[in-house]
């Protein structure tokens, strides 16, 4: 049963790393950027879930405030920061992000206080029980919505005008704009898009931890990154499959190997050994 | 003569310094990025600490900082061979999670709570303070020949157009190499200094915020630039002391500092003075 438990943990961990993870591919696949402040946003999220949630009792008003409030301070981003440099070496947005990042945690710390914040009262409580398997609500209505925003996303991409623009920008910017298409929107969706998502996974994890924190962001933000490189820099099944797996792995691996190596370090022992193997990633293009 | 708070805040400011120009030879002279120079940093620390402990002089207990971390270093290294750009960025940052982990679980590494009672250095703290602040001009002076010199032409080549660079017969894989041992080298001098100065060495003081630190110097003095990277070096050491009246904001100022520097002067403190040294050549407006 132990193998289950862990699988399913495992699961829920990897689901809320592919919700940040896959805005922050979408970034690097669209504009070559390693969207470190992304962490920052999905902190911003969380903040804003909790803060919403306590003030009005209603988590479904968290959930829209904190989606639309995260997608349009990620749009800012792009607008403020990416889009005068993005012509530099890639290391000047990454190193611009990084500093973005250490501000907004600051930021966070100076407004939210340092010690965290909890829910008055959890949105959702209880357990369910299935056979010998119990899952708390919480967890579930976690791998729920992370199945309905990815599968939305999925839709979205594959189904609709947008979607086909939009992959159309990121497959060749200048062919699509002969074509027609307006790739600053796509990239503004982009950055919404991703933002939102990210901002979703705050309020998940909020709930899932019943706290928030300033520095809740930080590790995420550096496993993100190691996420995106193994799923294949910019490419979105990839990171599915990156962030899925690493999170199961890392449950197995706190278990086993928790006295040889802590968590974190699971996490990139795994992307070292496999870009040495694959340079380029999972399903990265060679 | 000086008073304890300035003799330590010297010292500090000797250390950075070394850690940032080891960097810069690797990212700045050779184009490989690394966010991982804590690792480095920390190896040697490490290292020496154990070799003092054990009854190593000073000097030798520094040797042996050096070596190993010079000996990752070149590990690391390899790996840069194999992959490039941002997958190096986010390797070598996994390299600094990695030492960390494996720090922290290590018993016969002192764990979390890390290595304490390191003897001292025996020279006193002044003269302590003029080993570090030797080995700091001596690497800046090191530097500012190795980038004239022909190895830091090829380094430049290397930067600027790896494949070029061997298809004219250039032995990239080496030369990528002795950039990371000398870079990480210096970085593991750093370490065995700061186990000396501080008596005690926790995980933390070498984990990813350093890293950037580091980083943040050399980006901000001007990539490749010995004197930019000195400067920013000293810079950034000092004023973190200088804001302590306003700490709480300290981190706050910093983040926004090498956003502020990256989004409006890419080549950091020496791109704008390199700007403002060409008033009279009409060059094109490259930043805003």
């Amino acid at each position: 049963m132990l193998y289950v438990d862990l699988t399913v943990q495992g699961l829920v961990q990897g689901s809320m790393y592919a919700l940040v993870a896959v805005g922050l591919t979408l970034v690097y696949g669209l504009l070559r950027v390693l969207h470190v402040a992304h962490a920052g946003l999905y902190t911003l999220g969380a903040y804003i879930g909790v803060l919403v949630t306590n003030a009005t009792g209603s988590l479904a008003l968290a959930f829209v405030v904190a989606i639309v409030v995260v997608g349009l301070a990620g749009m800012a981003i792009y607008r403020l920061l990416y889009e005068p440099i993005l012509d530099q070496p890639p290391y000047v947005p990454l190193i611009a992000s990084i500093g973005l990042f250490i501000a907004l945690q600051e930021l966070f710390r100076l407004v939210f206080g340092p010690y965290g914040l909890t829910f008055d009262q959890p949105p959702i409580s209880g357990s369910l029980v299935l056979g010998p398997l119990r899952l708390q609500w919480v967890q579930v209505a976690t791998l729920g919505a992370a199945a309905v925003c990815l599968g939305g996303l999925a839709v979205l991409a594959a189904r609709t005008r947008v979607g086909v623009a939009w992959r159309a920008t990121v497959n060749d910017r200048q062919m699509a704009e002969s074509f027609g298409i307006r790739t600053i929107r796509v990239r503004y969706l982009n950055f919404f898009i991703g933002s939102a998502l990210a901002a979703v996974a705050g309020v998940l994890v909020a709930m899932l931890n019943n706290f928030v924190e300033p520095t809740m962001g930080a590790v995420p933000s550096y496993k993100m990154l190691a996420i995106i490189v193994l799923g294949g820099l910019g490419s979105v099944p990839g990171t599915l499959i990156a962030a899925l797996a690493l999170g199961v792995l890392e449950s197995f691996g706190t278990i086993y190997i928790g006295d040889l190596l802590d968590r974190d370090a699971i996490a990139f022992l795994f992307l070292i050994a496999m870009l040495m193997v694959r340079p380029r990633g999972l399903l990265g293009k060679v | 003569m000086l008073g304890a708070y300035e003799l330590s805040v010297l010292t500090l400011v000797g250390i950075n310094v070394l850690l940032a120009l080891g960097l810069n030879m690797i990212t700045g002279f050779c184009g490989q990025i690394s966010l991982g120079h804590a690792a480095f940093y920390g190896t040697g620390a490490y290292a020496a600490a154990l070799a003092s402990k054990s009854g190593a002089g000073f000097v030798p207990a520094l040797a042996a900082g050096v070596a190993c971390a010079a000996m990752l270093g070149v590990i690391v290294g390899l790996a840069s061979l194999r992959v490039r750009a941002d997958f190096l960025a986010i390797a070598t940052m996994g390299v600094n999670f990695l030492f960390l982990g494996v720090v922290r679980q290590q018993d016969a590494l002192g764990g979390e709570l890390g290595i304490s009672q390191i003897p001292g250095s025996g020279l006193g703290d002044f003269g302590f303070l003029l080993a570090v602040l030797g080995s700091a001009v001596a690497l800046f002076v090191f530097s500012i020949y190795l980038k004239r010199s022909w190895m830091g032409f090829v380094f430049d080549s290397i930067a600027d157009d790896e494949d070029t660079a061997q298809v004219l017969g250039i032995d990239v894989a080496r030369f990528k190499l002795v950039a990371f041992a000398l870079g990480t080298g210096a970085a593991g001098l750093a370490g065995g200094l700061y186990a000396h100065y501080a008596h005690i060495i926790v995980p933390d003081a070498f984990g990813f915020t350093v890293s950037i630190t580091i980083l943040a110097m050399v980006v901000v003095g001007g990539i490749g630039s010995n004197w930019g990277v000195l400067a920013a070096a000293v810079l950034l050491t000092l004023m973190p002391e200088a804001l302590r009246v306003i700490s709480d904001y300290k981190l706050l100022l910093y983040g926004g500092l090498v956003l502020l520097v990256m989004r409006v002067s890419p080549g950091g403190l020496a791109g704008l003075v390199r700007l403002a040294l060409r008033p009279l050549r009409r060059a094109p407006r490259g930043v805003a």
